[in-house]
């Protein structure tokens, strides 16, 4: 069965297997029976908390050794004589722990697949570990580099410098430098854009025709990989009773006869867009809200020239100048772009985030405050024009920043709290986080961690906790990456409902899906170029009579 | 900062040295210069070691670049010695609780000249040598443990993504009304929560990258390396020189009278 590559597929097989995490009253996976054959290509589906990870932590080899799931809750690694596992699961007749690099794991966060800092070091690590002859490791490195199409870079490019997309490609060639018989990946396309998604599957197909290995994916939007592999296997969360898989067979009988399944459990089925609740008719234009004119944007802070240039402030170089855009109320405003096009930066600009680097953010009257005749008080008061020059209270109740990783946001250890914070530090009364709390299906967890929540929890949680400060404009970063369909329904169909009540919604996302719910506007940047708006609204005009 | 350690583009010929080589020359400067506080022995090594500067790739500008916090700090120590070390010889200055003499001058431009000295090998050795091969000369020459070199290697990493996730934590807590205004009390208290939302991140990022190493085979007890560390006849050169700049030093200062130890000094 070895092919040319020098690659042996492996085979995988389960009989009544199950492991319970340290610290864990249940099961992640239980009476699990699989048989995989070699060179046999599996889609693993299922709802959150199936133990589909697990599964591939498992296989992996890495298990019961610090080893947290990606999308799971903190605090997974434990003691080792905690966990508790039963029957058996074996790569090949042999554990998988007994077998280093006999299977090879790429995970959800591109980020943390880097090890090394130059490109062919970072391919050339697996390989090393497993004690390859060093004379042989370089070829390795280079034809692994060649199958992702990372080959056109030199061996000492700085992996800091590549996007999601290559980081991922680079993780696949660390792997394939390995010569594993066993590809495992775990949602590798969750945090990509479009592009970078498709450039992923494509060198995963590339590999596996050329090596023959053994494929099991983990992954919720299953249009992506469905013409890659040949069996789809569904798992369900673990009971005692119950076999842990659910259904098994070809992709198009299982997506056949398992449809409704699942489209229930939130997987993203070919040819399914989720039920959303319509926008109602188009009204008059909204109220402006927020106007930025001529807005240059970076992350970088400007910084002191040296001596030689008598310490003059440096503006740092903008990743995107010359936006002019306006934000209405009761509009949306989608900002699109392909990658480093700082789509991110000019909503955290937008937001009163992130000090412009050239031009003007400018909140009118209507937000700022000066005559809107906002009941509360303490922070209603006039707020000046500049967003970023408002005290963070000020900011919170008139423009919401939800950020791509909810966790980012968190400030209590409590749901409850984390949801009262804002309100209470307003003066708020506590009647809207109520609501909050029943509208977002949040109202079991309020004594749970924000941190151990499921990742369609946490999203939910953290459009919550902004919300319940009664911001007037709502800025979201990416809200929809790695999202189940039935998380990323009730987010639009939420947002669309915010939108008819007069709350303006900016949203950064590559997702056209959920734009088409939102409507409006599309904001679309060229990459580090001028950008202008694809449908330009009026210039920025200010009410009559009205004084800020 | 990242960037900055990136060696690309740097062809000078102390990048071809090996790194342990450079190291050893290094920790023989220093050594030599904690033993005394002396300006001559100070000036002497931090004349050879400006010479240096072309062979590491460095120019002033770029040394400023990289190094002025630990010349600022230098320069700082030496002010302060000067006006607070007991007087010695005539007065130059006198401001109440605050004088300059001859003696605390000299002393304190001996400070100052030897915390340049000291400080610049480091700067010069961190300019012509890449992380990586450090970790794999430490490694594989000095023969540390493997695991633990290479762990922290990888950990090096994760400081410069740390660096934008506390910009970036920094702004999801602005975003839920968490200031960096208000009284000392109040900044204190948010700079406390940003270390710990860091702190959390840290964590994370940290056990993932674990399963990544570990998924790659790390912690094995053989391994091959696919960059061999080897020393050349560059690096006896390199040693000599450290040798030999650690011996002017000290002959200098011996030769002026000037040498004290630090450790024999009268209080």
């Amino acid at each position: 069965m070895t092919s040319s590559t020098g690659v042996r597929p492996a085979a995988v097989t389960a009989r009544g297997w199950g492991w319970r995490h340290a610290g864990r009253p249940r099961p992640a996976v239980s009476s699990l029976d699989l048989d995989i054959r070699p060179g046999e290509r599996v889609l693993l589906l299922g709802p959150s908390g199936a133990g589909k990870s697990t599964l591939l932590h498992a296989l992996a080899g890495v298990l019961g050794d610090g080893a947290a799931g990606t999308s799971g809750p903190a605090g997974d690694a434990g003691d080792p004589e905690d966990t508790d596992e039963t029957g058996s699961l074996l790569i090949d007749g042999a554990p998988p722990r007994a077998q280093r690099g006999r299977a090879g794991l790429v995970q959800q966060d591109p980020e943390t697949q880097v090890v090394l800092s130059r490109l062919g070091d970072d391919v050339a690590f697996g390989a090393e570990n497993l004690a390859v002859p060093a004379a042989e490791i370089w070829p390795r490195v280079r034809e692994a580099l060649d199958d992702v199409g990372l080959g056109r870079l030199p061996l000492d490019h700085p992996t800091s410098a590549l996007s999601g997309g290559q980081k991922q490609r680079l993780a696949l060639a660390g792997i394939l430098a390995m010569r594993p018989g066993l590809l495992l990946l775990d949602e590798p396309t969750a945090n990509l854009d479009p592009a970078g998604v498709l450039e992923v599957r494509d060198a995963v197909g590339r590999c596996l025709d050329k090596t023959g290995a053994t494929l099991v994916v983990v992954e919720h939007r299953v249009a992506v990989w469905k013409d890659l592999v040949d069996r789809i296997v569904v798992l369900q969360p673990g009971s005692a009773t119950d076999s842990a898989v659910l259904i098994d067979g070809p992709p198009d009988r299982v997506l056949a006869e398992a449809r409704d399944m699942l489209i229930g459990a939130g997987v993203w089925v070919p040819g399914y867009v989720p039920a959303t609740r319509t926008r109602l008719a188009a009204r008059d234009a909204g109220q402006l809200l927020l106007a930025a004119d001529g807005l240059a944007v970076s992350r970088e802070r400007p910084r002191r020239a040296g001596l030689r240039n008598g310490f003059r402030t440096i503006a740092p170089r903008p990743v995107q100048s010359g936006v002019s855009v306006q934000v209405r109320a009761g509009e949306a405003l989608t900002i699109t772009g392909p990658n480093g096009a700082g789509k991110s930066t000019l909503a955290l600009t937008l937001a009163g985030l992130l000090r412009p680097v050239a031009g003007t953010v400018s909140a009118a009257p209507e937000l700022s405050g000066g005559a809107s005749g906002r009941a509360d008080g303490r922070a209603g008061a006039g707020a000046g024009t500049d967003p970023y020059r408002w005290k963070a209270q000020q900011l919170i109740a008139r423009i919401g920043t939800v950020f791509q990783e909810p966790e980012h946001q968190f400030v209590t250890g409590r749901v409850l709290d984390e949801l009262m914070f804002g309100p209470r530090h307003l003066g708020y009364g506590e009647d809207r986080v109520d609501e909050l709390l029943e509208r977002l299906r949040l109202t079991e967890l309020v004594d749970a961690n924000p941190y151990t929540l499921s990742g369609g929890e946490k999203r939910r949680l953290s459009v919550a906790t902004v919300l319940a400060a009664h911001p007037q404009v709502l800025v979201l970063d990416e809200p929809t990456f790695g999202q189940d369909a039935n998380t990323w329904a009730e987010l639009a169909s939420f947002l669309s409902e915010l939108l008819d009540a007069g709350t303006a919604v900016v949203s950064v996302t590559h997702d056209a899906e959920f734009s088409a719910v939102l409507g409006g506007t599309e904001l679309r940047l060229r990459p580090r170029q001028t950008a202008a708006a694809d449908a330009p609204g009026p210039d920025l005009e200010l009410p009559e009579g009205v004084s800020p | 900062m990242r960037d900055a350690l990136n060696l690309r583009g740097n062809h000078a010929l102390l990048t071809r040295a090996n790194p342990l080589a450079k190291f050893t020359a290094v920790t023989l400067i220093t050594l030599v210069l904690a033993l005394s506080i002396d300006w001559v022995s100070a000036s002497v090594a931090l004349a050879f070691e400006l010479l240096l500067l072309p062979l590491a790739g460095l120019t002033l500008a770029l040394l400023w670049q990289r190094g002025w916090p630990l010349i600022l700090a230098a320069a700082l120590g030496g002010w302060s010695t000067t006006i607070l070390a007991p007087d010695a010889g005539s007065v130059l200055f006198d401001a109440g609780i605050w004088s300059i003499s001859a003696g605390s001058l000299q002393l304190g431009i001996g400070f100052m000249l030897r915390g340049l000295a000291i400080a610049l090998p480091a700067v010069l050795l961190m300019s012509c040598t890449d992380p990586t091969d450090l970790a794999d000369a430490l490694a594989q020459n000095a023969k540390l443990p493997h695991r633990f070199v290479l762990g922290t290697l990888a950990a090096m990493r994760l400081v410069g993504i740390m660096a934008e996730q506390w910009q970036t934590i920094g702004m999801a807590r602005r975003a839920r009304g968490v200031g960096s205004s208000g009284n000392p009390y109040q900044r204190c208290r948010a700079a406390l929560g940003q270390s710990f939302g860091l702190l959390v991140q840290a964590i994370r990022s940290a056990s993932r990258l674990a399963v990544t190493m570990e998924a790659r085979g790390f912690g094995g007890a053989a391994r091959t390396w696919a960059r061999p560390s080897t020393f050349s006849g560059l690096d006896a050169w390199v040693l000599l020189g450290g040798l030999g700049i650690a011996a002017a030093a000290v002959a200098a200062a011996l030769g002026a009278g000037t040498w004290n130890l630090v450790f024999l000094t009268r209080q």
